[in-house]
């Protein structure tokens, strides 16, 4: 059995490249055809060139497991592209930089004069609890007044076809590099696609990143010296951070390659001594980027590093204490944050979210529980979460609980239902939830990728796309239609 | 630009590979000797464990140094850091973070050279099929460095590659000269001289150095000869000489190199101008310690110069 679309059932679902059963979007109409002409041998040849591309080229994420030590895994990838149309593109983008550039003015006022607070747009209280707060970034001025310069914002479709930021990740996002190899891997498997399809380019992001940091550098100097700073070999992203670094012909360091000197100036010792460097790119959470100023027993950090980023002598990206607002509780801020500072109506919007530190709202999130999802401030990665209508009345009762002893921690969203693409299940296309996520840099000028990384839940209606927990990933593709195909 | 920690990794890796090459040598060339003696003077495996430097290990863990046992000390024994399965693990551990560094094939190679090693070490155990493993791990180390000589660029990376490569190289061969000079009394009776050639053949075998010998000295297998072959020739590429030529030669490229090539001029020096077919079983035994402190005296320089 190939692929039959007539079959494909999208029934109370929003599909991104079928309509309804059978009837492929405009913008899908050549993909579909294209596909539906395969036989079972052709299905079988590409999923093989895909996988043989994986494998020569490399692509892993690692695992760390007691016996083996870290393990890398071939990266779980399917062929059929997730298609966005150039035209509704454009106004994500549109929204994605509104967002981050208010983010950025809000965790600048936080680290200053904390004017939205005064003006009691956003509590006192919590910002007073909030666990991403640091204390030493107050008073700091980073170069362009900007904190966040990567962010990676989830974006999710409900089944009635509107686009909703799920959150903002603004510690050390990570997923590009998947994003720049799934294009790989596609033009190696479907060049003939290619031709028939006007794809928007996405190669252009270590250019871009290269650009944003050099942008921040203190000295001005013609080239200056950029890193990427990672724990090792043993952190999962470990692959992202030496492709990145590669791809921008920057060098990747450890926190042991690097040395703060009396005079506050960050050094890499190298075969030729000592040579100073101007921007971090770290991918090393805040408190173990520097023993001197937050956890003392960190291995991994650079002890003055704070003192050399406040003296001005390095650029960190990102900038200590951007976290402040990469928290679910901050989320259900961002539309006021976004007409406070911009005062502008937000572009995107927010999943409804329900505060649990107002007792009005908890009240009702404790009562529905059963129909919600349950959220702690500052997980990721889908830890610690509640999905209220899978889970047994025992999980519930327990998340009750955690909520009345620590309603600041936690908020809830209704149970969107995600919308699907097809995905290659045996032969076969079955419908499979996912996500979006696109990259926003802000330096001197804001860039946002050509759609994103798309990830896949790849177990029938799982609605979990992390990679760690059995998601998978696609090529995302932003086709113009207007300039014809 | 290259960072310390990526030059004393790439370093290590390749010292871990030749390591394990080498080792691989010296139970051949020991496996062969034994069978070339008479029973009555075989000296057994006890050698080679104090060859290696490891008699105290080996004796914390091991009452007698049995065939067996050395063998799977040698080979696998997890709690020996030099064995063979060991050095091949840790030389990709330091490949891992380098993997930016060199070819994606060499990276490769050098993960299944450790798969490889571990899953068939105990092959080596028997007699029988003890030679086809070492010969792999051989082979598998010979693979390595082909890839890298072939498809790495020869910049400062490939030159600390070389540098831990010859420094290994240049150690071990004065360790396998060694055995020889260990397994035989001092004194050699008349009755036992027939063997002496003989056990100086299997020497050079184990360098793959016979066919060289024969090539280059033109004369049959003695052991003066075979020491100046071993110690002092410039071409052959496991001779101790060579090696330091080769270390000389990278160093030539790299910063600041004043001190290491001090210690190394010194070094060669002394090897050159060695009166080898005057020096006696245990003289040769004590110069073969003090070319091993020198090398251990040069390894510290580099350290302190680059990493």
């Amino acid at each position: 059995m190939a692929i039959r679309w007539g079959s494909y059932k999208v029934k109370g679902l929003h599909d991104e490249l079928i309509r309804v059963s059978g009837r492929p979007r405009p913008a899908a109409r050549a993909l579909c055809d294209y596909l539906r002409a395969l036989k079972d041998k052709d299905i079988e040849e590409y999923r093989a060139a895909a996988e043989t591309a994986i494998h020569v080229m490399g692509i892993t994420f690692t695992v760390y497991s007691e016996e083996e030590g870290s393990i890398d895994r071939a990266w779980p990838f399917d062929i059929i592209p997730r298609i966005i149309d150039r035209s509704e593109w454009q106004q994500v983008e549109a929204g994605l930089r509104q967002r981050v550039q208010a983010l950025n003015l809000f965790i600048d006022d936080l680290y200053h004069k904390q004017q939205i607070v005064r003006d009691e747009v956003f509590p006192e209280a919590l910002l007073k609890d909030s666990k991403n707060f640091r204390p030493q970034c107050v008073g700091i001025d980073p170069p362009h007044g900007v904190w966040a310069h990567i962010c990676g914002s989830d974006l999710v479709r409900d089944s009635d076809g509107t686009i909703y930021v799920l959150e903002d990740n603004l510690r050390v996002p990570s997923g590009v590099s998947y994003m720049l190899e799934n294009r790989q891997i596609m033009k190696r498997v479907f060049p003939e696609l290619f031709e028939n399809y006007n794809i928007l380019p996405v190669d252009d992001y270590p250019s871009q990143l290269y650009d944003m940091l050099a942008s921040l550098a203190p000295r001005g100097i013609e080239q200056p010296e950029i890193v990427v700073l990672t724990p090792g070999i043993y952190n999962s992203a470990y692959f992202e951070h030496a492709y990145l670094a590669q791809q921008m012909g920057a060098e990747l360091v450890e926190g042991s390659d690097l040395v703060v000197d009396k005079h506050n100036m960050v050094y890499m010792r190298t075969i030729e001594g000592l040579s100073q460097v101007d921007v971090i790119y770290r991918r090393i959470d805040d408190l173990f980027l520097d023993p001197e100023a937050f956890a003392p027993d960190s291995m991994l950090g650079v002890p003055g590093l704070m003192r050399a980023w406040k003296a001005g002598n390095v650029a960190l990206a990102n900038a200590p204490g951007a976290g402040v607002a990469d928290d679910k509780v901050v989320y259900s801020y961002v539309p006021e944050i976004i007409r406070y500072y911009l005062n502008e109506e937000p572009l995107i919007d927010n999943v409804p979210t329900y505060r649990c530190f107002n007792k009005t709202e908890r009240d009702y999130v404790i009562q529905n529980i059963a129909k919600l999802v349950v959220k702690p401030a500052n997980e990721s990665g889908g830890y610690g979460m509640l999905i209220g209508p899978q889970a047994t009345q025992e999980e519930r009762d327990k998340f009750v609980n955690l909520i009345r002893r620590d309603p600041r921690n936690y908020i809830a969203q209704p149970l969107l239902t995600l919308s699907t693409a097809p995905t290659l299940v045996g032969n076969r296309a079955e419908p499979r939830h996912l996500d979006l996520r696109p990259f926003i840099l802000s330096g001197e000028k804001t860039y946002v990728t050509t759609g994103g990384l798309t990830r896949v839940a790849l177990r029938k209606g799982s609605t979990v796309v992390n990679s760690s927990q059995g998601g998978g990933s696609k090529d995302t593709w932003i086709v113009d239609m207007e300039s014809g195909q | 630009m290259m960072l310390s920690r990526v030059a004393n990794n790439i370093y290590w890796a390749a010292r871990y590979i030749e390591r394990a090459e080498n080792t691989a040598r010296l139970i051949n060339v020991n496996s062969h000797l034994l069978l070339d003696l008479p029973r009555r003077i075989r000296l057994g495996w006890e050698p080679i464990i104090e060859i290696l430097g490891n008699d105290a290990l080996f004796y914390q863990r091991h009452d007698t140094a049995d065939e067996r046992q050395v063998i799977r000390f040698m080979v696998s024994e997890q709690a020996n850091p030099g064995s063979i399965v060991n050095s091949l693990r840790q030389a990709r551990e330091n490949a891992r973070t380098i993997r930016d560094i060199i070819p994606r094939e060499a990276w490769e190679q050098i993960n299944q050279n450790y798969l490889h090693a571990r899953e068939h070490a105990s092959s080596s155990l028997g007699r029988r099929k003890r030679d086809d493993f070492l010969r792999s791990i051989i082979l598998g180390a010979q693979s390595v460095t082909g890839m890298l000589a072939g498809t790495m660029t020869h910049d400062e990376g490939y030159d600390f590659l070389r540098m831990g490569r010859n420094l290994e190289r240049a150690d071990m061969t004065t360790r396998i000269v060694d055995v020889r000079s260990a397994s035989l009394l001092p004194e050699m009776s008349e009755d036992l001289s027939p063997f002496e050639n003989i056990q100086w053949v299997s020497v050079l075998k184990s360098l793959t150095a016979y066919q060289m010998y024969r090539r280059e000295m033109r004369i049959r297998v003695r052991r003066p000869d075979v020491l100046r072959f071993l110690l002092q020739e410039r071409r052959f590429p496991r001779a101790f000489y060579h090696a330091t030529c080769e270390v000389e030669n990278c160093l030539q490229h790299l910063p600041h190199n004043e001190k290491p090539l001090k210690i190394l001029t010194r070094l060669q020096k002394k090897v050159l101008s060695a009166k080898l077919e005057q020096l006696q079983q245990e003289e040769l035994h004590g110069f073969v310690d003090v070319l091993q402190l020198d090398l251990a005296r040069l390894h510290n320089e580099i350290r302190a110069s680059y990493f």
